[in-house]
């Protein structure tokens, strides 16, 4: 997901929550800790099971700082920046001067890619391809997801080679039209 | 405890309690510092009797302008340092402004003034405890933004403890110059900006030991 999107989804989940919805907040802080972990994960790989317990930190301190966000600033460099205060207060204190010189302000690092992100869009994809008649799902999940030859694809399916070129093509526009209002899945057919 | 319960637990109160805006809080604590330094003032050093008179001279307006817009300045780049992901702006160009400012009044009043009579614009009669005493009058000022922001959620503390040192050298300054005797440019060129430059050193010193949150 880009980055435009998170931002435009946490910041309106947050709003939601600061307003009193309850469901909202939850489901924003169960975002950010998935995004935290990533983020922390990455820069802390020396010491694993330090990483959750920063994620709680940070949490908490989103929390009880959370009257410090205003709604007419960006929500996403909020978080950075308190994830990264958080990250050198523990780099600091453990003494690790290496770590400071890390490029720790990789502006919206934090946000980039999550393994949150990447398990979602797996998921997505294969919940996608479930909607899709046997004959397309089957060609397009051994061409395009298991990375077979379009031949080998028609061996085990059982189908001609044109066939499986077309039921790949059919599928993927049936799923662009489906779900993809602007993404162009046509394009990699 | 797991992630999970924790936030299961947090998200049991979404609402913040207190919505104030940083500046809010910030205001308040200045306002309540301010009101300390004025004290501080009348009991020790008590306004100056000329200041009647004073108030229709330019120089006593721009003794009192130029800390006051250093504190506005300061003030503003404490608030945006106060919220998380919000750098410092251009709110630190005010201070820089103000000071190049009386700076260039002061070289311009050196300049017209006749050699023998110089040295009085610079060192007048309190060259030595004016910068002390701004300091002195700007401590409260210190103490309640630093206790302000302390609630807040400054990143940068060393650069937000200078901020808050900045204000409360201004406020000082400002305070102080309802007493001041002096009526040089040079004079404020040199001890009001180092009055001023007290409490920022401090602050500088102390945001990292007590914003640490």
């Amino acid at each position: 997901m880009p980055v435009t999107d998170i931002e435009t989804e946490l910041r309106a989940l947050m709003l939601a929550g600061l307003a009193g919805d309850e469901a909202a907040y939850r489901r924003c802080l169960q975002k950010l800790a998935a995004h935290l972990r990533a983020y922390l994960g990455r820069r802390l790989f020396g010491w694993p099971d330090d990483v959750e317990d920063l994620v709680q930190e940070c949490l908490l301190a989103m929390h009880n700082k959370r009257h410090t966000y205003q709604a007419d600033q960006p929500f996403t460099p909020w978080v950075h920046a308190i994830a990264r205060y958080k990250l050198i207060d523990l780099l600091r204190a453990r003494g690790v001067r290496e770590a400071l010189h890390d490029p720790l302000d990789e502006e919206m690092a934090l946000f980039s890619a999550s393994e949150h992100d990447a398990l979602d869009a797996r998921r997505d994809v294969l919940g996608m391809l479930q909607s899709l008649p046997d004959k397309q799902r089957r060609s397009i999940e051994c061409v395009k997801l298991e990375g077979l030859s379009v031949a080998e694809a028609a061996r085990l399916t059982g189908q001609s080679e044109s066939a499986v070129k077309v039921g790949i093509h059919r599928g993927l526009k049936a799923l662009a039209a489906r779900f993809g209002a602007g993404q162009r899945l046509e394009g990699q057919a | 405890m797991k992630t999970d319960d924790l936030i299961k637990l947090l998200a049991t109160q979404p609402a913040a309690e207190r919505q104030a805006p940083a500046g809010a809080a910030l205001a308040r604590a200045v306002g309540l510092g301010l009101l300390g330094g004025l004290l501080i003032m009348l009991a020790g050093y008590g306004t100056n009797p000329a200041l009647p008179q004073l108030l229709g001279t330019p120089m006593f307006w721009f003794k009192l302008g130029m800390p006051v817009v250093v504190a506005f300045s300061a003030a503003r780049l404490a608030a945006r340092l106060a919220r998380p992901g919000m750098g410092p702006g251009r709110a630190g160009w005010g201070i820089a402004l103000a000071v190049a400012l009386v700076w260039i009044a002061a070289v311009a009043q050196w300049q017209a003034t006749p050699a023998p009579e110089r040295a009085a614009l610079l060192w007048g009669q309190t060259w030595l405890s004016c910068p002390f005493s701004i300091g002195l009058i700007g401590l409260p000022v210190l103490v309640g933004s630093l206790r302000a922001l302390r609630e807040l959620a400054p990143t940068r503390l060393r650069l937000a403890g200078a901020a808050a040192g900045a204000l409360a050298g201004g406020a000082g300054a400002a305070v102080y110059a309802l007493h001041c005797p002096e009526f040089g440019a040079p004079f404020l060129a040199v001890w009001y900006v180092l009055g001023m430059a007290l409490p920022v050193a401090a602050g500088a010193w102390l945001g990292p030991r007590v914003l640490r949150w």
